[in-house]
């Protein structure tokens, strides 16, 4: 099984777009160096749906994006959206949409204001993969550590599968 | 007339696992046809079984979005680049439920929704 393993910056700069952009649903990508699988330039993109329940990247954009990552030698190894009333597992539209298999597919879900709930897939043809999210670098985060209560230690974090 | 070809690696099954791919074609659809000549099933990846562009596939020709310039009718010409990039959408609903409130999309995803 894999591991998205992510900085605790980044984790941040992701929750904070989420809940900038709550109710509606945020989204973006975190490029890294092709083969790399290391998630290190974070890009928020536009949800074009501006919805609530639906997000799309933006077509313009998103051509924009991956033609920049394509001139510097990325790929997205991220790619994040947010669920704002639900649980951060993907939706069947999630699933049935996704196509970028390589991808670490990020959910966040912002239905709880004091809660940090962030989850991590891989979904190939369609079939969702759950897989532990190692944030490393973390500054100790008292609510992180009660929510979690998964193999915290003042270096890393790792928030365990849930199990579904 | 040669027109080149971005693949995705999602669909890099079809051309050897190729990033760019050469084809030809007055128009969009043509060149599909082309490319699927040689990279069997390519088209049918982009092509709904109604005969229209895929609502969950982006098509660029150049720095435009076909959707925007006649979908499979975009006319091309020789040296044009064509990137194609599945769609990054989802969302807490199903997309049916998220149609009907996205009234501003649906002549965009028009033929392409009963799919789903």
């Amino acid at each position: 099984m894999g591991v998205l393993t992510i900085d605790r910056a980044i984790v941040d700069a992701i929750l904070a777009h989420a809940r900038r952009d709550h109710p509606d649903e945020a989204c973006g990508v975190v490029a890294g160096p092709v083969g790399s699988d290391k998630p290190v330039r974070h890009i928020p993109m536009l949800n074009a749906a501006r919805s609530m329940t639906f997000y799309e990247f933006d077509s313009m954009e998103y051509l924009r994006v991956w033609r920049e990552m394509d001139d510097r030698d990325e790929e997205a190894v991220v790619i994040y959206h947010s669920h704002t009333a639900t649980e951060a597992y993907p939706s069947r539209s999630d699933a049935s949409i996704a196509g970028w298999p390589e991808a670490h597919y990020l959910l966040v879900s912002t239905r709880d204001p004091a809660v940090e709930e962030i989850r991590s897939f891989r979904i190939v043809d369609g079939a969702v993969t759950e897989e532990p999210v190692r944030i490393v670098d973390a500054t100790v985060d008292p609510h992180a550590v009660q929510t979690y209560m998964f193999g915290q230690s003042p270096a890393t974090v790792d928030y365990e599968c849930s199990g579904r | 007339m040669a027109i080149e070809v971005r693949i995705p690696t999602i669909l890099r099954n079809y051309t050897g696992g190729a990033k760019v791919v050469e084809g030809s074609g007055d128009t969009l659809s043509e060149l599909l046809s082309d490319l699927d000549a040689r990279h069997s099933g390519l088209r049918g990846r982009l092509i709904t079984e109604e005969g229209g562009l895929h609502r969950f596939v982006n098509v660029y020709v150049n720095d435009e979005d076909v959707r925007f310039l006649g979908a499979l009718d975009t006319k091309l010409s020789d040296g044009d680049t064509v990137t194609i990039l599945p769609a990054v959408a989802g969302g807490a609903f199903g997309f049916a439920a998220a149609a009907a409130i996205l009234g501003h999309r649906a002549a965009r995803a028009a033929s392409d929704e009963q799919r789903l």
